[in-house]
């Protein structure tokens, strides 16, 4: 059975949460890393679909360190008051 | 207000000769703008000690996009608390740039209200590049540019903000509607371009003729140019005329053409098609004699980049005419076939001219279903190895 956005998105959540400091993300690495664990029950455009609830909520953001990827909100290195 | 400039002697070695400053500009900001006010002392600070002291933020945004918004701190916060935040916006440029000037003035005013009031008008890829605002305030100025109509542009990875000549706006050259292909492109990219999803970034540009207005050729992942694939049309009283009045036909026009197809035997000309590199040479020197043909559509070439440092690209040819109407459907499906191939098997940062340096034109065109054709040999083959492997089949086949 097709899962729903919002399964998906949580599952893509918990990937970021746990990659947190540890690794960057692209959006591809997730939706390659859903289809994966997945098979049939999602495809690209869902997997797309769920990135935009992460971010569109704001439980995830875009960040750009010599590439763009998808983390949680944080205070950045570079930031002044 | 800054009611005191600081001291810039480096600065104002700038200002001197008859060009345009952009020394100038900032100071004549900085009476009202205390952001560029400091950014006058950080700069004179960074001549001075040959540092740059700006860093680099790599979150700051507008809720829902990842594209637009580029983050910049000052590494002196309290020598220039001004310009402790200085992000700069980048503003989705309208097709062509064309403007009203109440548009331009909103833009500004928005800006003097929420930035330093500093603008480039444009950025390299086309933007409306606004100068200079606090972490704080790019919400309100994105929320008051979407009232009047504007959205923010690319950055990143991600599509960036297509842009195009004038097109049949001005240009009788034109072979197609670019400014109408890039306002398509844009609204139905929408989500590419504001949700970095690439390997690395992708640019579209679009020219209406391969004079190539926005060096489409060389800076775009995707160029975009108009060209016909007919006859070369031709106004025989037209070149008389020009003749008459002493152009030098055979050294300016037929010496000129690099394809050797034009022939003037001093009272008229003759080109043969077949042999046109569509180089637009004889038409840019003859305008009124001689024009692109009625045929007209596009060339796709794919894979540039001009990098600042090293590196750059020219684009190579993908398709060699394609029509391009409304609703351009036969080119969004090589590009969706183009991005899902990069995308899944790209790279960081890897440009997709890269991308198919590395897996190769065969390997790539395989994969998005486009025939290989003689156009798309840049230059000859370096080893003298040649395999010819549906032959070799074939006399397997036969035997
Ligand atoms: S690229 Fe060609 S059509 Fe476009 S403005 Fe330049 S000359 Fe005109
Ligand atoms: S467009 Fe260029 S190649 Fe073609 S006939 Fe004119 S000069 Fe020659």
């Amino acid at each position: 059975m097709a899962k729903s956005i919002e399964e998906v998105a949580d599952a893509m959540f918990n990937m970021v949460k746990e990659a947190q400091g540890v690794k960057k993300l692209k959006p591809m690495d997730l939706i390659k890393a859903m289809i994966q664990i997945y098979g049939e029950e999602v495809d690209k455009k869902l997997c797309k679909m769920a990135i935009k609830e992460l971010i569109n909520n704001g439980r995830c953001v875009y960040t750009y360190f010599g590439g763009s990827f998808i983390e949680l909100p944080h205070r950045e290195g570079a930031a002044n008051d | 207000m800054a009611d005191q400039l600081p001291s810039t002697p480096k600065l104002d070695e700038l200002e001197k000769g008859k060009w345009p400053s952009f020394v100038t500009e900032i100071k004549m900001a900085a009476k009202r703008s205390p952001m560029a006010a400091d950014l006058l002392g950080q700069l004179e600070q960074s001549y001075r000690e040959k540092i740059g002291y700006w860093k680099h933020g790599g979150i700051v945004g507008v809720m829902g996009y990842g594209g637009g918004v580029i983050g910049r701190y000052s590494a002196l916060p309290k020598e220039y608390p001004g310009i402790s935040h200085f992000h700069t916006m980048r503003i989705n440029q309208p097709a062509g740039w064309f403007y009203t000037s109440d548009s331009l003035r909103k833009i500004c005013d928005i800006w003097e209200k929420h930035g330093s009031g500093l603008t480039n008008m444009h950025g390299s890829t086309g933007d409306i590049i606004l100068l200079g605002c606090r972490t704080e305030e790019l919400e309100p100025v994105f929320d008051e540019l979407q009232k009047i109509d504007f959205d923010i542009g690319g950055s990143g990875s991600d599509l960036r903000t297509p842009s195009c000549c004038c097109g049949m706006a001005r240009c009788e050259w034109a072979c197609y509607d670019t400014m109408a292909l890039t306002h398509d492109l844009t609204m139905h990219y929408q989500d590419e371009l504001h949700r970095p999803a690439f390997p690395y970034k992708f640019k579209f540009k679009m020219s209406g003729c391969p004079n190539d207005c926005v060096a489409s050729i060389a800076r775009s992942d995707l160029s975009i140019i108009g060209i016909w694939r007919d006859e070369i049309q031709i106004d025989k009283a037209a070149v008389t005329e020009y003749a008459e009045k002493g152009m030098d036909i055979q050294s300016d026009v037929v010496n000129n053409c690099p394809g050797k197809c034009i022939n003037w035997d001093g009272k008229e000309i003759t080109i043969d098609d077949s042999f046109c590199r569509h180089c637009m040479h004889c038409i840019n020197v003859m305008p009124k004699a001689l024009r692109p043909g009625k045929d007209r559509g596009a060339m796709l070439l794919i894979g540039s980049k001009a990098p600042i440092i090293e590196g750059a690209f020219l684009s190579s040819i993908l398709v060699p005419f394609i029509k391009i109407e409304p609703p351009y459907t036969e080119l969004k499906d090589l590009v969706d076939k183009i991005w899902d191939l990069w995308c899944e098997e790209g790279k960081n940062r890897e440009r997709v001219g890269e991308f198919i340096q590395r897996v190769g034109l065969s390997a790539f065109l395989d994969e998005i279903e486009v025939e290989p054709i003689p156009e798309m040999v840049a230059h000859p083959r370096e080893n003298p190895y040649v395999f010819y492997e549906d032959y070799e089949d074939d006399d397997e086949d036969d035997k």
